[in-house]
């Protein structure tokens, strides 16, 4: 059967939905399919893609199964119904490890799924495994796991991104045709951006973040990591809408984001009003980068496009103030690691009858890594009275001058446009101890997440200097997520006419490691 | 409340093994070496906001304008005490198990 149906771990989701809708495959034999290159390519901390923390071959077997015998009843519970999907592993699954790439929660099984677990296993999608991560969701790299790094398909001695390496590099290396993300300061997009696939941080409160385990409440969010922007679409729809469990969750309908797809795949550009934004791009970021970036604006123009420059003048001040809101945000999530109800518990050495506050303080010590430490002490210093107004307080303020931008920019334009990242995947290890270099990576992603807004991330070629992957990320206003998907499509079809086909058909083939 | 200078003071050890206590992590001799001074450039970075916003900006705290959000008052199925317990490091009488929580002077 593998022989007449070709390699199925190479075709998007929306090509496996339509294959299982005309009785071409089964759940069965494509879940097998993706189970199989994940043992062949995946391998481990030491070697390979190592993409998972934890693989679930009875249990997405067992979805398959069920799955297959919906279609055979003729009642598929969703499109998708069937086709394989990864999780992060900071999304909650019951049945399943949900580690957050932390040893303080290693072992620990949630007692409920997420939202968006509940509505993946609802339409019937099985879940191949949980993806690695940075720890706690902090890092650009993945390398801050606490159970070692994910290595970028593209150049296995390279960063794949971060925090989401894990679900980007799955994708990207045909372990799974979809994965969930979530992104915080560029997660999702900034992975998405140097492994050469598509990634999409929906509108603040769009999906649900119930079972997502918080980093910075007021920034999460979850979405989609694909191959294509109609996939991404696809799941978007799927996974996103109302949720009475989280209370930021926005009670209105998710927009036709799978017809803006369509709309944009057919190079349907003319009127549009595109903004260059100039804080996001020149001088410092890589000439590769910027010259994939501004070919990409040219096709946009050839094909009908009007394009002009925009000047965000706060966003320059955007990494400062998201560098002391999330770790105020989180210095106080974290606080629920006290090794009392769940997850780790390290008794303090030499000490004959420790107290809970001594176990705490050993376990917090033994549990969390060096990037979970930095970002609380100084969360904690940003929040300490005296230094509240100066540090917490003023991003506060600048916070309303990047979302007064993104209004001001959006009266005159439909979307702004910018590179995703100022550089290609880094050589892993080359920004470990200097963190505020690794901050810079999230140079263009964080306007977003501070202001709420949507933005997606689409491969717009290989940088000449290392013939790595560039991303081209696509912002709009709040709840306009079908403005990202339109302009998104319309970006991948346009590039992929030039390439004569996907960008991820040109990285290199993986050897096989086993896992 | 008092004007900041321009420039913040730097972070000595001193400060990160406070701000730790505060946090309540125990950190290692060779791990304050460590932190400190990269916890100094990062605060030297990001202290580059201050006087960016006048008094006149308001504060954002979260991106949706949202309100007290409710919801109907109905009871609905939840975890089992043994759901509940079923993480924890140590359980008694279906009850978290915690070591002492009182000082021995208390």
């Amino acid at each position: 059967m593998s022989t007449t149906n070709g390699d199925l771990t190479r075709r998007t989701a929306a090509e496996l939905a339509d294959a299982l809708a005309a009785g071409e495959t089964t759940s069965v034999e494509l879940t097998q399919a993706h189970l199989d290159r994940i043992a062949a390519v995946d391998g481990s901390a030491e070697a390979g893609v190592h993409a998972f923390l934890h693989v679930d071959p009875e249990g997405a077997l067992a979805q398959a199964r069920a799955s297959d015998e919906r279609r055979a009843a003729g009642t598929p519970a969703h499109l998708l119904d069937g086709v394989p999907i990864a999780v992060k592993d900071i999304l909650t699954t019951t049945g399943l490890p949900t580690t957050c790439g932390s040893k303080i929660l290693d072992g620990w099984v949630p007692p409920y799924d997420a939202t968006v677990v509940t509505r993946l296993k609802a339409a019937g999608l099985p879940i191949l495994g949980k993806t690695n991560m940075d720890e706690f969701a902090m890092g650009s790299s993945t390398e801050h796991s606490a159970y070692g790094p994910t290595r970028n398909p593209w150049d296995l001695t390279r960063i794949p991104g971060g925090s989401g390496g894990g679900s980007a590099a799955a994708v990207a290396s045909y372990q799974a045709p979809l994965a969930l993300g979530t992104d915080t300061g560029g997660s999702i997009r900034q992975p998405g951006a140097v492994t050469g696939t598509v990634g999409v941080k929906p509108t603040y409160g769009g999906v649900s973040r119930y079972g997502l385990v918080a980093l910075a409440n007021s920034l999460d969010q979850v979405g989609p990591v694909t191959r294509t922007v109609l996939d991404s679409a696809l799941l978007h729809e799927l996974v996103g809408g109302h949720d009475p469990r989280d209370s930021t969750s926005i009670p209105q309908p998710v927009p036709g984001l799978v017809a803006a797809a369509r709309q944009g795949a057919a190079g349907d550009v003319a009127g549009l009003k595109v903004g260059v934004v100039r804080e996001l791009g020149g001088e410092g970021w890589q000439p590769g980068v910027m010259a994939r970036f501004d070919e990409a604006v040219e096709a946009l123009v050839a094909a009908g496009a009007e394009v002009v420059e925009v000047s965000c003048p706060s966003f320059v001040h955007a990494m400062a103030a998201y560098y002391l809101i999330l770790p105020a945000e989180c210095s106080s999530n974290l606080a629920k690691f006290d090794a009392m109800r769940y997850g780790l518990r390290v008794l303090p050495e030499g000490v004959a009858s420790p107290s809970a506050e001594e176990v705490m303080r050993a376990t917090r010590d033994a549990g969390f890594g060096d990037e979970v430490k930095r970002r609380i002490i100084l969360g904690t210093y940003a929040l300490s009275s005296g230094y509240y107004e100066a540090y917490y307080g003023q991003a506060q303020k600048i916070r309303t001058l990047i979302s007064r931008d993104f209004a001001a920019a959006f009266e005159q334009v439909d979307v702004l446009v910018s590179p995703t990242a100022p550089t290609t995947a880094f050589p892993l290890g080359e920004k470990l101890d200097d963190p505020l270099a690794m901050y810079r990576g999230d140079l263009a992603t964080i306007p977003a997440n501070l202001a709420g807004v949507p933005g997606i991330s689409v491969p717009a070629g290989l940088a000449d200097e290392d013939g790595l992957p560039v991303g081209f990320q696509v912002l709009a206003p709040a709840l306009a997520d079908d403005r990202v998907y339109r302009v998104g499509a319309a970006v991948e079809a346009l590039l992929g006419e030039k390439w004569g086909g996907a960008l991820l058909e040109q990285a290199p083939e993986l050897e096989e490691v086993g896992r | 409340m008092a004007a900041m200078p321009d420039t913040p003071p730097a972070l000595t050890r001193e400060d990160v093994a406070h701000l730790a206590d505060l946090a309540r992590i125990d950190l290692s001799d060779a791990e304050l070496d460590h932190l400190a001074p990269q916890l100094s450039v990062i605060l030297e970075s990001v202290a580059s906001i201050q006087g960016v916003a006048g008094d006149d900006v308001p504060p954002t705290s979260h991106p949706l304008p949202l309100t007290n959000v409710f919801r109907e008052d109905v009871v609905t199925p939840s975890l089992s005490a043994e759901e509940a317990l079923a993480g924890a490091p140590a359980v008694e009488q279906q009850r978290f198990s915690v070591p002492r929580i009182l000082g021995d002077e208390q």
